[in-house]
């Protein structure tokens, strides 16, 4: 499906990608566009493993929120700058990922989302004793700071388009990724993992290395949100966020590039603009994933790509 | 001696939860000879295959490739070694190209293959060696259609090709013309054929004809354990290896 795309296609896209997001925070709340961006880098990190490498982790939350409470720490307690503060959190979630990793890919298939959703629980259960996290009243009043010592992020365009250039850098990461000389071995696992052994590859360590990768987007999500909107909650590393983040990323369309922010995009706006109608929202969002599943497997962005090469 | 056998097992057994799938087996492979391995359904062929390149976990028993205890070894590093296997079903990376998946067992000997910040198109140094393996299978005209839309006996074909840019110095075939028409089967057998000069070979195989035309030495398996050894016309005068096909053909 990728040789579809022309060099002039790629283009086109990264341009609307871009005029999107400059748009965005004129039409709509920075904040809210900001959330949306958090959550769709969160859910492209996830779509890494899930959509290119098959695995299914169900404890993505864990990187999420620790990158968000050690980003917080730093820059609250320990008074880094932004950059590092961001940097520290993405440490920890890589690191956080390697131990996930290193015990989860002993299994396959459903045990290694079971491990992976019982060691999030691990990281839950630490984040709520520690007391420097707040536990249930969250790490509040995160300081934004200035960028490289003189551009203020208190402002919240400033803060945006400091978002929105992390997003689309790691954005091409995860595109580079998938389209590299390791992306092929991972294609290669994913479609067929006892050929891939044949051919001389040690599939784990392959596995091993998109999962710290994945975790550590993630983590990046987190630390950015923790500066964003200068906070971290237990929310942030609850299974209920492993969960939404899997369903949010399938409703998009998993395994294809826009899928994941799509999903996040649709889930995000939804929420907000339903939200008079209260607890009916997540009655709502229910209803829409289980037609989409059933009706619509491959996701908005899949369906749609499905269409457009039937009909080339 | 050891010096002419490149394969051997010594009383290798495998069980799995009580069944014993190999009984005991010890099998020579000499250096540069194509060898089949045939018998009835269960007799354990493939169990056999998955032993030898270390996809199934020995239960007893030693493996040696060029001597060397290999009894123990991850199946990667054997395949590393020079001992690499074909599938049953045909092994194929089926959303990348032809080219792609020669591509794949060209690409780690570079050492690039953990880079995920290098572009793929790093990797079209190996185009040229990639395409030369397709001309050899007869597929450079398909080296841009994505393997799962190739027709089976192609897939088959790019499998063999995938396999041979490792350049093996043992070849393990699992039943190369399973489920072929006619012409498919002889085209594969004339391409073994090739393939196999300098090169040893171990084949499964169910087409008897071809085990014929093809093999050097041929060891009949049933029921886990080695029934007859020797040429085609040695073990197809066997009184034995005959009741063991007529009994499991009925």
């Amino acid at each position: 499906m990728r040789r579809v795309w022309s060099g002039q296609a790629v283009f086109m896209g990264w341009a609307s990608l871009v005029a999107l997001g400059v748009a965005a925070p004129f039409v709509v709340y920075p904040v809210f566009a900001m959330n949306v961006l958090v959550m769709a880098l969160f859910a492209s990190a996830l779509n890494l493993l899930l959509g290119y490498a098959g695995l299914l982790s169900f404890g993505h939350a864990a990187f999420l929120g620790s990158a968000a409470y050690v980003t917080g720490l730093a820059a609250k307690t320990w008074g880094f700058g932004v950059l590092l503060s961001m940097a520290t959190g993405v440490a920890v979630a890589a690191a956080l990922g390697l131990v996930f990793g290193l015990l989860a890919l002993r299994r396959s298939g459903i045990y290694f989302a079971m491990i992976t959703l019982g060691l999030a629980q691990v990281v839950y259960f630490l984040v709520v004793q520690m007391p420097w996290t707040g536990g249930e009243d969250g790490l509040q009043g995160i300081p934004r700071g200035k960028l490289l010592g003189f551009l203020d992020l208190g402002d919240s365009f400033a803060m945006y388009f400091f978002t929105y250039a992390v997003f689309l850098a790691a954005f091409w990461l995860i595109q580079r990724t998938i389209d590299s000389p390791f992306g092929q071995v991972l294609r290669a696992i994913r479609e067929n993992e006892p050929r891939a052994i044949s051919l001389g590859y040690d599939v784990q360590r392959y596995k091993l290395l998109a999962f710290v990768l994945s975790a550590a987007l993630a983590g990046l999500a987190g630390s950015l949100k923790a500066i964003a909107m200068q906070f971290a909650t237990l929310g942030d590393v609850a299974w209920q966020r492993s969960g939404e983040v899997v369903l949010m990323t399938l409703l998009g369309g998993m395994g294809t590039v826009l899928g994941p922010s799509v999903g996040v995009l649709l889930v995000v706006t939804m929420e907000n603009y339903l939200a008079s109608l209260g607890s009916w929202v997540t009655v709502i969002t229910g209803a829409v994933f289980v037609v989409m599943v059933m009706a619509f497997r491959r996701g908005v962005v899949g369906e749609i790509q499905a269409l457009l090469s039937r009909r080339s | 001696m050891p010096d002419d056998l490149i394969l051997e097992t010594r009383e290798v057994t495998k069980e799995f939860r009580g069944f014993v799938a190999v009984a005991g087996v010890s099998l020579k492979v000499k250096r540069g000879s194509i060898h089949g391995l045939i018998g009835p359904n269960g007799a354990g062929k493939t169990t056999m295959f998955n032993l030898l390149t270390r996809f199934l976990p020995v239960t007893r028993g030693t493996i040696l490739h060029r001597g060397e205890d290999v009894t123990r070894m991850p199946p990667a590093q054997v395949a590393r070694r020079g001992v690499v296997r074909s599938f049953q079903i045909s092994a194929v990376f089926g959303s990348l190209t032809a080219l792609e998946n020669v591509r794949i067992a060209l690409q780690r000997p570079l050492g690039t293959s953990f880079r995920f910040w290098a572009p793929s198109r790093s990797l079209s140094v190996l185009d040229d060696r990639a395409r030369a393996l397709l001309a050899d299978v007869d597929l450079q005209d398909l080296a841009d259609v994505p393997a799962g839309e190739l027709p089976y006996g192609r897939k088959r074909a790019l499998e063999l090709a995938t396999t041979l840019a490792l350049e093996p110095e043992v070849l393990l075939l699992d039943e190369p013309t399973a489920g072929m028409g006619h012409e498919d089967v002889g085209r594969v057998a004339e391409l073994i054929k090739r393939v196999a000069r300098g090169r040893t070979v171990l084949m499964v195989e169910h087409n008897l004809s071809v085990v014929a035309d093809l093999c050097d030495t041929i060891t009949v398996l049933a029921r886990g354990s080695v029934l007859a050894e020797g040429s085609y016309a040695q073990v197809s005068a066997d009184p034995s290896v005959r009741e063991a096909y007529i009994g499991s053909a009925a």
